[in-house]
């Protein structure tokens, strides 16, 4: 079954589930009143997400040479820095670093890139324990699920649901407490901090100024995941790039206002480089592992390259009307709603992924949100070009033919129009039929009536005046 | 709306008449191009709008009863006839091209028609109009000035319908789901109509709202605001 087929068959279960929607927006209500509060706090928003935006449009084309002085400065630090093309070259690197080190547990803490590689699958397939540490992440791990959201994992579930995972998984006593749900999951990873061989984290922005990854997260499960292991890695994607260590005072608010509603983020961290002689703590090696992964390709493509902008805060998603009909796992994709619908068929193929592209109203509302103003729904009309382009649809070709013809011979256009306004009376009482040809339509929604008159006829017979020709 | 959705269009001719303007239609003009255009295909869009380019080279102003197909003269022609000879034409249209609230608000400084419209209104901004041309308030300007109506804003007022073209038939699971939440959105505010400056959303939410066996109807702006007394 192709990915389209298996996107439409999940988006038509979803998008009638009731009880997802109510789930989804109960969810996203609070989210939305949290983050118009911060919103609000900002002299001015607009102002900060052109400054946004021009940043990361300054790193973004001038990557190269930002990249190179991220990494020197890393290594000038004892960090190793490894350069990865693609997804299966990351984990050979990331998997030879773990059997070198003779691991046999992972620690890892939230990095959509480790999804986007399949790392814990490889890790698994390699006879290693891998242990989400964030608590959505560990939710979905123990549903063998992948996250439903790039920031909020597990947001399609109850506390009911975790409650009764929790049980089932780690013999926990049933509670509808967050804190207390918390704290279950806290008190299992304890023990697994201090045995784990490696950690792997991912990173929110990489600064080139000063060779520093900055981690953001609610928990501080990703500073124990950095601090108690022997060997730390990071992975990280080239994009996630900004020029100086000024910019964060930007960024960890717009990061922390748009992905969840708050000021600043519970943890911020600043990783410079493994233990250093008479430091006390921290990992005794930090393996950088920087992954392209076809972002170059998105580079290369000078009208949708800000799509490389992207810090990842879920915004899009979250005032995607389709994806809070559809919800994250229709999508099959890693990176979910608008940015996902954009960048996936650059990331795993055009023809293959299109159909995201087409699965919008291109209402805008991901670009009027997006803080670091990706032009979001133009990208997705620029997608479908491009696909149409490449590998026209033949049926649908011909009917944009067709139909093109028809504009240019209003006297046929009206013929039709007739024949339509004749037969209404039989296409409107069978609208509930299966086999109505306008099936897609008439499934859930009434026919418009057509008036007798159109407005051609109303124009050509209404008395002459000297008002009109 | 010529065939669909006539009474909106003579609504916007009689109300601009009604000032004073000389209203022209050539009957080239059919289609914008945007459900090729929106699909993908350039060439086809082209094809369509090319007649509509040529035969609007002498209007003072293009006045659109529709957000979605304003969008498409103001904001995507130049686009699709960028690196073309008519490029230049494209980008001259786009100019004098306004929709229907905008042109009596923005250019003309009308507010209010003199209309009367007893009841309770909700209105949906369709998408297009919202966020292409940045239309939030000149529909509510006219409306307030309506005699008798009462103005409701729904939550989901800037919520997409769902609409959206092709993407209605081609995901009608997904275009109805969120047809749906509007349309609770639009019943909770208790207004009788839902009104709108796109016709190709209320013929959706129409289209909803009456299998549904909902009572909530839909209409045009123009509808509304040509409610006056004619003599
Ligand atoms: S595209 Fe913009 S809104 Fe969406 S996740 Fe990225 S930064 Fe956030």
């Amino acid at each position: 079954m192709s990915f389209a087929s298996e996107f439409m068959d999940r988006a038509r279960v979803v998008a009638s589930n009731l009880r997802h929607r109510q789930i989804i927006r109960t969810a996203l209500g609070n989210y939305e009143m949290a983050r118009d509060r911060r919103k609000a706090t900002y002299q001015d928003w607009q102002g900060a997400r052109q400054l946004a935006a021009e940043t990361k449009w300054e790193a973004i084309n001038h990557l190269d040479h930002y990249l190179l002085d991220f990494s020197n400065r890393l290594e000038a630090r004892g960090t190793k820095v490894h350069w990865a093309s693609n997804a299966s070259q990351a984990r050979d690197i990331i998997l030879s670093i773990v059997q070198q080190k003779q691991a046999r547990s992972v620690i890892k803490s939230k990095a959509m890139t480790a999804e986007e590689i399949h790392l814990n699958e490889a890790l698994e397939k390699a006879g290693l324990k891998v242990v989400e540490s964030d608590l959505g992440e560990l939710i979905v791990q123990l549903r063998r699920e992948t996250p439903y959201h790039i920031v909020f994992p597990s947001m399609h579930l109850t506390r009911e649901e975790i409650s009764a995972l929790f049980e089932k998984e780690l013999g926990s006593a049933p509670t509808l407490d967050p804190e207390e749900l918390t704290m279950i999951a806290r008190r299992v990873l304890r023990g697994k901090y201090l045995t784990a061989d490696i950690g792997i984290t991912g990173g929110n922005f990489a600064v080139a100024e000063t060779g520093m990854v900055s981690i953001t997260e609610n928990e501080g499960n990703a500073r124990l995941t950095a601090a108690l292991p022997k060997t730390m890695i990071t992975l990280l994607g080239i994009e996630k790039i900004i020029p100086r260590l000024d910019d964060l005072a930007l960024f960890l608010p717009m990061l922390a206002t748009m992905g969840a509603g708050q000021a600043l983020t519970g943890y911020n961290t600043l990783y410079g480089g493994p233990r250093q002689p008479g430091e006390l703590d921290g990992p005794e090696e930090w393996h950088v592992v920087l992954l392209d992964n076809h972002r170059t390709e998105l580079l290369a493509d000078g009208e949708q390259r800000d799509a490389l902008h992207c810090i990842r805060c879920g915004a899009c998603l979250n005032v995607c009307p389709i994806f809070r009909n559809v919800g994250g796992h229709t999508y099959g994709t890693t990176y979910s709603g608008p940015i996902g619908s954009v960048i996936t068929p650059h990331l795993r193929g055009l023809q293959d992924w299109k159909h995201l592209s087409g699965a919008s109203s291109l209402c805008g509302a991901c670009t009027e949100t997006c803080p670091v103003k990706i032009d979001l729904h133009h990208h997705l009309l620029q997608n479908r070009r491009n696909a149409a382009q490449e590998r026209p649809d033949n049926l649908e070709e011909a009917a944009f033919g067709v139909f093109g013809w028809f504009t240019r011979r209003p006297a046929a256009w009206k013929t039709v129009r007739s024949i339509l306004q004749k037969i209404q009376p039989l296409t409107r009482r069978f609208q509930k039929k299966p086999w109505h040809p306008a099936k897609p339509w008439t499934q859930t929604r009434d026919l418009p009536v057509l008036p007798s008159e159109s407005f051609r006829d109303w124009w050509k017979n209404r008395p002459k005046t000297s008002k009109h020709d | 709306m010529d065939a669909l959705y006539p009474s909106a269009a003579i609504s916007m001719v009689e109300i601009l008449e009604r000032l004073g303007h000389r209203v022209l239609c050539p009957d080239s003009l059919v289609c914008c191009g945007q459900p090729a255009f929106n699909s993908g295909y350039w060439d086809q869009a082209r094809a369509v709008a090319q007649p509509v380019l040529e035969s609007l080279q002498e209007a003072e102003a293009i006045v659109i009863g529709s957000g979605s197909c304003g969008a498409m003269l103001k904001v995507f022609y130049p686009q699709l006839f960028d690196k073309t000879p008519q490029k230049e034409m494209a980008c001259n249209v786009a100019a004098r091209t306004w929709e229907f609230s905008s042109f009596l608000v923005d250019k003309l400084g009308v507010t209010d028609l003199g209309a009367a419209f007893p009841h309770r209104v909700t209105f949906h901004d369709g998408c297009h109009g919202l966020r292409e041309l940045g239309l939030k308030q000149p529909p509510r300007t006219l409306l307030r000035s309506v005699r008798g109506l009462e103005l409701l804003e729904m939550k989901e007022a800037e919520t997409c319908c769902g609409f959206g073209g092709a993407f209605s038939a081609k995901f009608p699971m997904i275009s109805s789901a969120m047809g749906d939440v509007k349309c609770h959105s639009a019943l909770e505010t208790g207004a009788e109509y839902m009104v709108s400056n796109d016709s190709s959303c209320l013929m959706h939410l129409q289209g909803l709202l009456s299998r549904q066996g909902k009572s909530l109807k839909t209409m045009h702006l123009a509808e509304v605001l040509n409610c006056v007394k004619k003599n």
